[in-house]
């Protein structure tokens, strides 16, 4: 089963990359040769354009929580 | 000296090639007696054809090098007589094992199914490997395997190539009709022929240290760490060997000083702090390398085939250096037998490099992804590199992203100009230009397994589940094909025991617990065509004669 068509608003935390390694590969030829300040840049906006897609405010508030959940929050 | 091995010293034994007035012509010369140079010569000399190997060394590699054998190069090596050798001496193992700092991460199992004669990898030193291939070699007749015989010049002529070759006896020529330079990643012969292999090089270092510990220690299992305590900010890699030996790889970075690294002065305390000081544990063989991924652009140059690291190199994650190169020479064997004895046109030849640089392009792509992975190329491939780590303690998304080696399997030749294309509908892994798959069966009353039995000849595979399956006209159609010029022995794959009437030519297995089948998506009547290197090379719903004659002679290049 699709994992799309039953996760309304869940976020998929299982595996769903069809092909993970070509996806990795092209996540970092897309900062070959940048500078940190430039794929910071472009990190910002694939992550503006991937929110835009999903489309959905608690998914990307999951996806959110997740990320920075090991870092403790500043005092 | 190693405590566990004592190298062979073979002799040198003059030829009476050396004394002809004029070079005496052989089809096929070998260069280079390591693996792929002596499985190229077993399996051509069991096929009939007579060769000559001439190696310029009097041993067997020494240092461990290669260590994982993958179950394609377990099967190919059944097929070559050398095959059970090798598992009984070698360490089974299927569990890798992948640590994060100091946690474990996650497993992966490299053969989850049962039903295969050979498990997902066995690892055995290469001197090991050598020494049994040495001795299969030396109960065939027409191999002759020549010591401190150094080829120092090649020279293609019209239909052959002249050899010279130098020996403590002095120099002597040598024709071949076909040449197979398998003399390693600094081919000599390649240079002769102003030929390159080309490619990326790594900045970065690795520490091999073969060690001898008690086996109690860890489990016959593929450890990989990254950052791990005992190495911080590096990777380290843990295989066991035979013989108790233990396989450490250390990455060093670019910056380490190779002939420091080597003292055991200095190897010592790395392994002392990664194994713990109740450990012991003595140093067997230690070596600093680092690796390039890079290939020929054609395996081939008129009458000479390139094979192994000769044609290319990978790094060594993902175990894609001797496991892709016994595939080279299982490619091109059995083509150069069926070229010399007339049975196919010159021109299926020409299907050795499309075939093989397709799979050394597979090979090095994920080869070349791992060794970014473990040691990222700048900051923000770091800090991705990281990131997929530590989500991948909590969260299974990130696993498949994480990339310690992708281990080797036998690439798919789709492209493969030798295969028929399907004209129904398929459902399984197995396609044309793949490896058949492996499965239990009973064949003659006994347990036994399906490519044991495939290879060397073309073979077909006729499922049926009833004598009434087996029309005259299939029958007509199986003796037909088995009396051809290039014969196709068809194994009639049953679905349980039957009395059938074969004719001569066909033999009965019985699929006892339907693996065959389901690997391969076969229906009542469905027919596979394999290659004599058990390629898949055509598949039908139906049995049809003239479309089977259609799909041998294009995998035999007409």
């Amino acid at each position: 089963m699709d994992q799309r068509e039953n996760s309304m608003s869940t976020l998929i935390i299982d595996p769903n990359l069809p092909s993970p390694d070509d996806f990795y590969q092209a996540l970092t030829d897309l900062h070959r040769d940048l500078s940190d300040e430039q794929s910071m840049d472009v990190n910002a906006r694939l992550i503006l354009l991937l929110s835009n897609h999903i489309g959905d405010q608690a998914v990307l508030e999951q996806a959110m929580a997740i990320a920075r959940e090991h870092i403790p929050a500043a005092e | 000296m190693f405590k566990t091995y004592t190298f062979p010293e073979f002799d040198y034994v003059r030829s009476a090639d050396q004394d002809a007035v004029q070079p005496v012509l052989h089809p096929v010369v070998i260069v280079g007696a390591g693996p792929m140079g002596m499985t190229a010569a077993v399996d051509l000399a069991q096929q009939g054809v007579p060769v000559v190997i001439l190696d310029d060394n009097n041993t067997v590699s020494v240092g461990s090098r290669a260590v994982c054998y993958a179950k394609r190069f377990l099967d190919i090596s059944d097929r070559l007589g050398v095959g059970q050798r090798i598992v009984d001496k070698g360490v089974t193992w299927n569990i890798g094992k992948v640590f994060l700092e100091e946690d474990h991460i996650y497993s992966f199992n490299m053969l989850p199914e049962e039903h295969h004669r050979r498990p997902g990898f066995i690892n055995l030193q290469q001197y090991y490997l050598e020494e049994y291939y040495v001795d299969r070699i030396g109960t065939l007749d027409n191999a002759d395997l020549r010591w401190k015989n150094k080829v120092v010049n090649v020279e293609q002529q019209d239909d052959s190539v002249l050899l010279s070759i130098e020996t403590p006896e002095g120099a002597y020529q040598l024709g071949a009709r076909y040449v197979i330079a398998c003399d390693g990643a600094n081919s000599k012969v390649r240079a002769m022929c102003g030929l390159e292999s080309k490619g990326q090089i790594f900045h970065d270092r690795f520490l091999i240290a073969d060690v001898i510990m008690d086996p109690k220690k860890f489990p016959p299992e593929r450890w990989f760490w990254f950052n791990p305590p005992f190495h911080e900010g590096q990777s380290t890699l843990l295989h066991r060997q035979a013989d108790n030996v233990w396989r450490i790889d250390f990455d060093l970075g670019w910056d380490a000083d190779p002939e420091e690294e080597k003292k055991p002065e200095n190897i010592i305390p790395r392994v002392k702090a990664f194994l713990g000081d109740d450990v012991e544990f003595e140093l067997e063989w230690a070596s600093v390398y680092t690796f390039t991924c890079r290939r020929m652009d054609e395996f081939r140059q008129g009458n000479i085939f390139f094979a192994g690291d000769a044609a290319h190199q990978v790094s060594p994650f993902g175990a894609r250096g001797a496991n892709s190169g016994i595939e080279d020479t299982d490619n091109l064997c059995w083509k150069l037998k069926m070229v010399l004895e007339g049975n196919a046109p010159a021109s299926l030849l020409d299907s050795y490099s499309p075939e093989r640089t397709f799979a050394a392009d597979e090979n090095i792509l994920n080869s070349t992804r791992s060794t970014d992975f473990i040691t990222p190329k700048n900051h923000v491939s770091r800090v991705f590199r990281d990131a997929v780590l530590n989500l991948s303690r909590n969260y299974t998304f990130a696993r498949p992203l994480v990339n310690s080696g992708r281990l080797s399997v036998p690439p798919f030749l789709t492209e493969s100009p030798l295969n028929t294309a399907d004209t129904e509908a398929f459902n399984c892994k197995v396609v044309p230009g793949a490896p058949c798959t492996d499965g239990s069966i009973v064949y003659n009353g006994e347990d036994d397994f399906l490519l044991s039995n495939l290879g060397n000849q073309f073979n077909g595979l006729l499922f049926v589940e009833s004598h009434t399956d087996l029309t005259a006209d299939i029958l007509q159609g199986l003796t037909e094909l088995a009396v051809q010029d290039v014969p196709v022995k068809t194994f009639v794959v049953a679905s349980h025991e039957m009395e059938l009437n074969l004719p001569e030519g066909s033999e009965m297995v019985v699929d006892k617990y339907g693996v065959v089948k389901e690997r391969l998506d076969a229906q009542r009547g469905t027919f596979y065509l394999t290659r004599p290197d058990q390629l898949v090379t055509a598949r039908m719903r139906h049995f049809d004669k003239d479309q089977v004659v259609a799909a041998q002679n294009k995998a035999l290049g007409k």
